[in-house]
């Protein structure tokens, strides 16, 4: 699976259409939540749970898995979509979403759902669980499995962040791999016009990081990225992957507003008419 | 009588617990020569980690360690440990319920000249009301070495509330700690004094002066403030009809609110609440400052004459 080529490429992003058009249905169905930070991390999730991590959803706790932590928790959908498509519970059951009694809260309750690694989405708490994730894997000499992390753009104005940052590169964590998700907007607004955290690489890099800077949308430089983290030691790696909010819905790219907005019917039944067909390459 | 600091018998029986349990980790914000962890450190270097001063990350951190398995057992000043990361508490580790537990040293007035910035009144309040929190206070070393036992192995977070001076050593090895089992250390008929943490001790001595002006009171260690122990509290209730709760924490929410919540709904009688009377606190030596915020013998014996005037 973790050959980088055109099939394996075409097989990933066959899994983020699906997953695109899961979110949109879902949130459709649910009637509120995270549209746009959702589909823009979809093809970085993708290319976690269908091409690198080592996960079996028939043993969610088998103990030498890899873990992946949602630290963007309101993009609980793309984290569902993926989960659904790997097995972990029937597609159907993405329905439920928000809805009284489900598994799938509006932000991941691991207490609540199998596959879950963290109840996270108060922003910046999930980078510090991996860190802690990370050190545990450390601590045991038998075990050998990675830690993954998404943070969003406008999570890491919480100073939680960056403490969790310094204390990866201090424990040497290159088991430790974080995307930031680089949307570029926040719900007030841009990052750069809200509180801006740039020069984002160079601050990753000021922290201590292995830090690439990609396109988020293109799998054959997302597994590029992860193998460059895999060969990377003595140090943790942060992948910054240029994104669009709302990617893959014509209507929702790149528009703020759409941060934490569910489609109405018709909106959904467009999106998904347009997720349809293969999406093109710009 | 033997004194020992809670805090020192909290990494005493970190490191014994190192030895028995290979999956306990200890996390500190560079505070660990005054939390007590150093020598759990020391021992077990692979299984320390220091977060530096961030008590947050150190938090998130505890919870990634207890999502992959370890027990963590994470320390720094209750004002931080509660405060300053309160909200990664509630969400990171009481939402997922996970075992971390959460050991507080320095709290109450009794940080002394440090001042009211590092003086934590708040806290047991704070960490009571978060759903699936267990929340201990020990009064003396032994009860501090039996609870680090068993908040290891009780499963979820809990909050250990330890001091920063030495105090009386009151119970031995023979103690049956259990948590949520408050302990009733005198039998008298007139009243009932409950206290935590160092005001345990302050309250016998209370009793033996009481006692002397023909006052018999009973005296319970409530070192679990949750799981709070309803059934001995109204038990107590029902026999002495009057109750004084003493406590080194703010009157508001500790541990007397938790004692008038269960009294006025299960049998309800005059209770009177002795401690921090929603003030900040100050530089001082501890003595001086426990004196002058009221929580002393003679201001035990005072509020209890108070509270038989109400029976």
């Amino acid at each position: 699976m973790r050959e980088i080529t055109e099939s394996t490429i075409q097989a990933v992003e066959a899994k983020a259409r699906s997953m695109r058009r899961h979110i949109i249905s879902m949130l459709g169905a649910a009637g509120s939540g995270h549209s746009g930070g959702s589909l823009s991390a979809a093809d970085i999730v993708a290319c976690l749970y269908f091409w690198e991590m080592n996960v079996d959803p028939l043993q969610p706790h088998m103990p030498g898995r890899d873990r992946f932590v949602l630290s963007k928790g309101h993009a609980a959908p793309v984290l569902y979509a993926a989960l659904a498509e790997k097995g972990y519970f029937p597609i159907a059951e993405l329905e439920t979403l928000r809805k009284l009694g489900s598994p799938l809260q509006g932000h991941p309750d691991m207490r609540k759902l199998a596959g879950v690694e963290a109840s996270s989405g108060s922003l910046g708490q999930g980078i510090s669980w991996a860190v802690g994730m990370a050190l545990a894997e450390k601590m045991d000499e038998a075990s050998d499995y990675r830690i993954y992390a998404l943070l969003g753009d406008g999570e890491i104005e919480e100073g939680l962040v960056w403490e969790a940052l310094m204390a990866a590169a201090h424990y040497k964590l290159d088991n430790l791999t974080a995307f930031l998700d680089h949307n570029q907007l926040q719900i007030d607004g841009p990052i750069s016009e809200v509180m801006s955290p740039e020069p984002v690489a160079d601050k990753f890099r000021a922290f201590g990081w292995e830090t690439l800077v990609i396109d988020g949308h293109d799998p054959g430089q997302i597994m590029q990225a992860l193998e460059v983290a895999r060969n990377t030691k003595g140090k943790p790696t942060a992948i910054i992957a240029d994104t669009v909010k709302g990617k893959g819905c014509s209507f929702m790219e790149n528009k703020a507003e759409w941060h934490g907005t569910a489609p109405n019917r018709e909106q959904t039944s467009q999106a998904l008419q347009e997720l349809e067909s293969p999406i093109t390459k710009a | 009588m033997e004194k020992q600091a809670t805090r020192d018998a909290y990494g005493k029986a970190l490191v014994e617990l190192g030895h028995r349990y290979q999956d306990v980790v200890v996390l500190d914000a560079d505070l660990s020569k005054s939390t007590k962890t150093a020598e759990f450190a020391q021992t077990f270097p692979r299984r320390f980690i220091n977060a530096g001063i961030a008590e947050q990350n150190m938090m998130g951190m505890a919870a990634g360690l207890a999502a992959s398995g370890k027990i963590a057992f994470a320390s720094s000043f209750a004002i931080f440990a509660a405060g300053r990361a309160f909200e990664i508490v509630r969400n990171s580790l009481a939402y997922a319920n996970l075992s971390v537990k959460i050991c507080a040293t320095h709290a109450g007035l009794t940080v002394g000249e440090d001042g009211g910035s590092h003086q934590s009144v708040e806290d047991i309040a704070i960490m009571r009301c978060i759903p699936n929190m267990t929340v201990v206070v020990p009064a003396d070393g032994t009860t501090t070495r039996k609870a680090v036992e068993a908040v290891y192995h009780r499963p979820g977070p809990v909050y250990l509330r330890l001091g920063r001076p030495a105090v009386p050593v009151l119970y031995d090895d023979s103690m049956d700690f259990q948590i949520g089992k408050g302990v009733e250390l005198r039998q008298g008929r007139d009243a009932t004094l409950i206290g935590c943490g160092i005001m345990v001790a302050k309250c016998l001595e209370a009793a033996d002066r009481l006692q002397a002006e023909g006052i018999q009171v009973s005296v319970v260690d409530m070192h679990t403030v949750k799981p709070l122990d309803r059934e001995l509290i109204e038990l107590k209730a029902r026999e002495t009809g009057a109750i004084l709760t003493v406590e080194e924490h703010s009157i508001l929410g500790g541990l007397g609110g938790a004692v008038c919540e269960a009294v006025c709904e299960l049998f309800p009688v005059p209770v009177v609440r002795m401690g921090i009377n929603d003030l900040f606190g100050q530089s001082g030596t501890p003595d001086e400052l426990l004196e002058y915020y009221g929580l002393s013998v003679a201001g035990i014996v005072a509020n209890t004459h108070r509270l038989l005037s109400k029976k």
